[in-house]
């Protein structure tokens, strides 16, 4: 396969932060993605995307359909590896390790980079299975330990108080709403180091969206989040970082508070104000 | 005129909206631009009809700012504009609260000549100063006014620059406001008056500056307020 053009800009996240407030504080990329192509088939997806991903920020994709802002998140935990036909070139580095190395064990790295899909897709089993479905896969059997994770996660994914005391109902009772947020308490039941959000919201009306967007916002604490919206009112609440794709370029990234405001690029401009190049 | 600043839009609605409130800004700058002008003539000329009509006319242009005032408000809720189209908004906002203070001022200077022409004997002699300076800022506010219908901020820096003439004509004036009262005590309540009125003027120079650096965040996203005109200058080269 011939190796394309470089063709998309670098961002390094620290000169972001720094432009963006004014100061040198340091930010610390959890994750980098480095002349990253991907093809289906022959069709390529990704053009050359380099970005940083700083930890414990909350990182926003927007594009239209099909520009690969999925494609590109569905990278960072190797879900394109499920996919027939997939080349991908380049690397993605979660703190300096290349997570495409042959060495590496996917189902640990999922282990470390929970992912959450725009349906909500709760297991057929109890809330209290549901939560700690990941860690008896792990063998951990302790029930203390299973109890604990439970109230916690729950807590964390602000659903505890409306499902304490129904922990053994069947999961598939809950409302769409509280559905996301218990398949969130899932994923952080794991302690992943980086959460990936498909269209977290997109299925949600619009209380269980403010929900779930007031959760990234405390998600994002522990977490290094990423979020796919189509959304871009909510790319703009939720995130610190907004990178606007198209046609499977990465074309600007920026703090969002400047990207919404002031972008740099005539195609981001386009965009987000509802015009057509 | 070129629209393709607020046009483009996939809703063709909100093109709409954007072009009646560009519209509907411009009428306003034109109404007060109209108001200086009859303000002026009406104290130069002791034209009492034309300083009533002055007054009358603030109504107006009071009721374009609800107007437009209303219509941001709605876009910016059901819209959620950003980057351009965000600025240009808040923009208008700003504008047209700079307009509306031309009015007024506009309406003062048409009071005073009302005052004036019932307690003063003819013609005072700092008219022709006073039609000078008048011509200044008709002209900034014109320019800025017609930088806002292009959309483009080309040469903003000589429309803010203009109003440090304002202001030396205005120290000028004032000189002689000051001469005449030391002359003639019996001077002191109509050059006060004068006075008022030529704070006036070069109030209105001083909106239509604020005008010309509200368009620059517009085009630019660049706050440039409370920046001296070297300051303007050398930040619009660097931008």
């Amino acid at each position: 396969m011939s190796t394309p053009e470089p063709r998309s800009h670098s961002f390094d996240a620290s000169s972001i932060l720094r432009n963006a407030h004014g100061n040198n504080d340091p930010v610390e990329p959890c994750i980098k993605v480095e002349n990253l192509n991907l093809f289906y088939g022959k069709k390529q997806a990704l053009h050359n995307v380099n970005m940083e991903m700083p930890k414990k920020k909350v990182t926003a994709y927007i594009g239209p359909s099909g520009c690969g802002k999925s494609t590109l998140l569905r990278c960072i935990n190797r879900m394109n590896d499920l996919v027939d036909n997939v080349t991908i070139e380049g690397r993605i580095l979660l703190h300096d390790d290349n997570i495409y190395d042959k060495s590496v064990n996917v189902a640990a790295l999922r282990r470390r980079i929970g992912m959450v899909f725009q349906k909500p897709n709760p297991f057929p089993k109890s809330i209290f299975e549901n939560v700690t479905y990941g860690l008896r896969i792990q063998g951990i059997n302790d029930k203390r330990i299973l109890e604990e994770t439970v109230e916690t996660s729950l807590r964390g994914a602000a659903l505890w108080d409306e499902v304490k005391d129904r922990l053994n109902d069947n999961a598939l009772g809950l409302s769409g709403g509280q559905q996301q947020r218990l398949v969130i308490a899932r994923a952080i039941a794991i302690a992943p180091e980086v959460l990936l959000l498909d269209e977290p919201a997109s299925a949600l009306d619009p209380i269980s969206t403010l929900k779930i967007e007031e959760l990234i916002n405390e998600l994002k604490e522990k977490y290094t989040i990423v979020i796919v919206t189509h959304n871009m009112q909510q790319a703009a609440r939720v995130s610190d970082y907004t990178a606007f794709m198209y046609m499977g370029e990465l074309i600007e990234m920026g703090a969002t508070s400047q990207l919404f405001t002031k972008p740099t690029k005539k195609q981001t401009e386009d965009y987000i104000t509802g015009r057509y190049g | 005129m070129d629209n393709s600043k607020i046009a483009h839009h996939i809703s063709e609605n909100f093109n709409k909206e954007l072009e009646d409130i560009r519209n509907k800004v411009l009428t306003m700058g034109g109404l007060v631009e109209e108001q200086i002008e009859q303000a002026v003539k009406a104290l130069t000329t002791g034209d009492m009809e034309l300083a009533e009509l002055v007054i009358k006319q603030d109504n107006d242009v009071d009721d374009l700012e609800m107007e437009i005032d209303a219509e941001c408000t709605q876009i910016i809720a059901l819209r959620q504009p950003a980057a351009f189209d965000l600025r240009l908004l808040l923009v208008v906002l700003r504008v047209i609260n700079e307009l509306e203070r031309i009015g007024d001022l506009a309406e003062r200077i048409a009071k005073m000549a009302i005052y004036l022409s019932n307690n003063s004997e003819g013609r005072l002699d700092q008219y022709h100063e006073l039609e000078h300076m008048a011509g200044l800022v008709k002209a900034m506010l014109h320019s800025s006014l017609d930088s806002f219908a292009r959309m483009s901020i080309d040469g903003i820096t000589r429309i803010t620059g203009s109003d440090a003439q304002v202001d030396r004509e205005y120290a000028s004036i004032i000189r002689q406001l000051i001469t005449q009262m030391m002359e003639d005590p019996r001077n002191i309540t109509r050059m006060l008056d004068m006075l008022w009125t030529v704070r006036a003027l070069e109030r209105i120079g001083d909106h239509s500056r604020y005008i010309c650096e509200h368009l620059i965040y517009m085009v630019k996203g660049e706050d440039v307020r409370h920046l001296t005109q070297a300051e303007l200058e050398k930040k619009m080269t660097s931008v």
